[in-house]
């Protein structure tokens, strides 16, 4: 549609975040920069439980750092705002409204020309096949389904930014390879900013442009890879493909690094599991 | 049109699968246990302290005779007037709890600020129970309406609003977050969230609500009161009237039901989400 697209950039500048005072304090991010692409969908990857969902909540704007900065398209987050979009761990589909007036909420809120944005609603229920559960409940759905709901319930707003935190999780494995296709669809049709956060490496692998990989607690930036294979991605063909598997054994080697550290209490039990491990994997 | 088709074809399957299902059948065994009982302790063994208890068919010859004996049948018209006058207080009563606790409820679980003014007071007045308010009742209130209706108000008026108030803050703070997110004012995420959020609550507490409501009537009518069910009671035991108390009781244990009963579907009419949920995704 508009070729310039105006930036929205999102820019963390040696972010920490501390919850707690005293000796009750406890630092969740320490020093942490990165940036998130315009027009480009960035994952981010790390131990579980090392941060990321409070740096999701700082990005959202639903909470500040204690210190360093997070910029939107050069613009300071103070607060939620129209132009970031999350999509949360638990389905926050209304339970009392039909897939269609879950999809339909944010556009009848904003009080948006209804006729556009029902061919909108039918256009992305169609593209996650859930066409012929527009009238269900929430409740009537499976889980798989619920997470598409959701996703069409934030596509339809156009966000600048969207931001999905570990949006799959819970799935079985099945279902949650066909939601990389239909979410992986839904971006590169429009190719706005995506920022999406995950424990699954190869979910990381297959969505990515742009993958940071982040540290232990208290978390920062590890390293950035870029992944430049072609999209449509295919899920066999990446299997396949020795960029893609490089990229894994890369990406696992570095995060094992970091699980490790969370491991190695000082007991000589964990020291022994980490040296056995390592030569493993060595 | 087909949204109410399908919530209609719901309901009659229910029902069907009801009748179908071997509770209905159950209920009458249940129901004549605690009649025989009754009829062989008071009629045919005559057991020690159930003498002077009004027996089963004394009750239902009186309850059902067209010349009944302390003049109170289901043929008199006096009956019927004395019911329509307990109903007329409950309704008065709980419409008042219900308008009045329902907002309140929803804003003290809203709004941080209104409940540190408001909740402390509430908790304080709510746990005094009703017949300590019967003094009070009779002297701020004149004639012998408004008391009972204000007794009666009372309880149902705390249970609506505590269970209200519970139910907004038992309300996923997800869904007031997705609604944000998704462009809604402050005031849309309280109509479109927090209101419907609640409404399991809000029907759990009017449920008690309209039980409290007949708990506090008859203790109204008892005390002051010239009519209604609760003073059948009274008198006929003031003027050793005994069968009709038992009359009195069955006619409020039916109408107790048949009110809870019209809470409840009032309740599944307005959430048809919570009926096909429970319905394990029937349609």
């Amino acid at each position: 549609m508009s070729t310039t697209k105006k930036s929205n950039e999102i820019i963390a500048a040696n972010v920490s975040k501390t919850f707690g005072a005293g000796p009750f304090a406890k630092e969740v991010i320490k020093d942490c920069s990165f940036t998130i692409e315009s027009g480009k969908l960035t994952v981010m990857i790390g131990p579980s439980g090392c941060g990321k969902s409070s740096l999701i909540q700082l990005i959202a704007g639903f909470d500040q750092p204690t210190s360093g900065s997070i910029t939107i398209g050069g613009r300071p987050i103070d607060g939620p705002g129209k132009d970031r979009l999350v999509l949360f761990q638990e389905s926050a589909l209304f339970p009392w409204m039909t897939t269609w007036d879950n999809v339909m909420y944010g556009p009848r809120a904003r009080g948006e020309d209804a006729a556009a944005s029902e061919a909108q609603a039918e256009f992305l229920l169609k593209k996650v096949g859930l066409e012929a559960f527009r009238d269900k409940f929430p409740a009537q759905l499976s889980g798989g389904m619920q997470r598409r709901a959701e996703l069409a319930r934030a596509m339809i707003n156009k966000p600048e930014v969207m931001i999905l935190d570990e949006p799959f999780r819970g799935l079985d494995h099945m279902s949650k390879e066909l939601m990389w296709e239909y979410y992986a669809g839904l971006y590169e049709e429009d190719r706005n900013t995506n920022f999406f956060v995950t424990t699954d490496i190869d979910e990381a692998i297959f969505l990515a442009d742009r993958l940071l990989i982040m540290t232990n607690l208290p978390t920062s930036t590890r390293s950035v890879i870029e992944i430049d294979i072609p999209r449509p991605r295919n899920i066999e063909a990446m299997a396949d493909s020795k960029q893609a598997n490089d990229i894994k054994t890369e990406v696992m080697t570095l995060l094992h690094e970091e699980a490790m550290k969370s491991f190695s209490g000082g007991s000589a039990a964990a020291a022994d599991f980490l040296d056995a491990y390592s030569k493993r994997a060595g | 049109m087909s949204q109410s088709n399908a919530t209609m074809n719901l309901t009659m399957y229910r029902i069907s699968s009801w009748l179908k299902s071997p509770k209905p059948y159950l209920m009458f065994v249940g129901f004549g246990l605690v009649l025989s009982f009754w009829y062989f302790s008071v009629e045919v063994w005559k057991l020690p302290r159930f003498q002077d208890m009004p027996s089963l068919t004394e009750v239902f010859e009186e309850w059902f005779s067209e010349d009944p004996y302390y003049g109170l049948s289901i043929y008199t018209p006096e009956y019927y007037k004395h019911i329509g006058i307990s109903l007329r207080r409950i309704a008065y009563a709980f419409c008042l709890a219900t308008a009045l606790g329902v907002p309140l409820g929803l804003f003290l679980g809203w709004s941080q600020k209104l409940r540190e003014y408001i909740f402390p007071l509430f908790e304080l007045l709510r746990p005094i129970p009703v017949l300590a308010w019967v003094p009070l009742a009779i002297i701020m209130f004149s004639g012998s309406e408004t008391p009972v209706i204000f007794l009666t108000f009372l309880a149902s008026f705390f249970a609506t609003t505590l269970n209200t108030m519970l139910g907004v803050e038992s309300i996923d703070e997800e869904y007031s977050r997705a609604a944000y997110c998704l462009g809604a004012s402050r005031w849309q995420t309280f109509v479109h969230v927090v209101v419907p959020g609640a409404m399991p609550y809000i029907f759990t507490g009017l449920q008690i609500s309209i039980g409290v409501a007949w708990f506090s009537l008859v203790a109204g009518e008892m005390v002051s009161g010239q009519y209604g069910l609760g003073y059948i009671i009274n008198t006929a035991y003031i003027m050793v009237q005994y069968s009709q108390i038992i009359i009195g009781m069955i006619t409020l244990g039916l109408f107790g039901y048949v009110t809870s009963a019209l809470v409840r579907l009032a309740g599944d009419y307005m959430m048809q989400w919570r009926v096909r949920e429970l319905a394990l995704g029937g349609d």
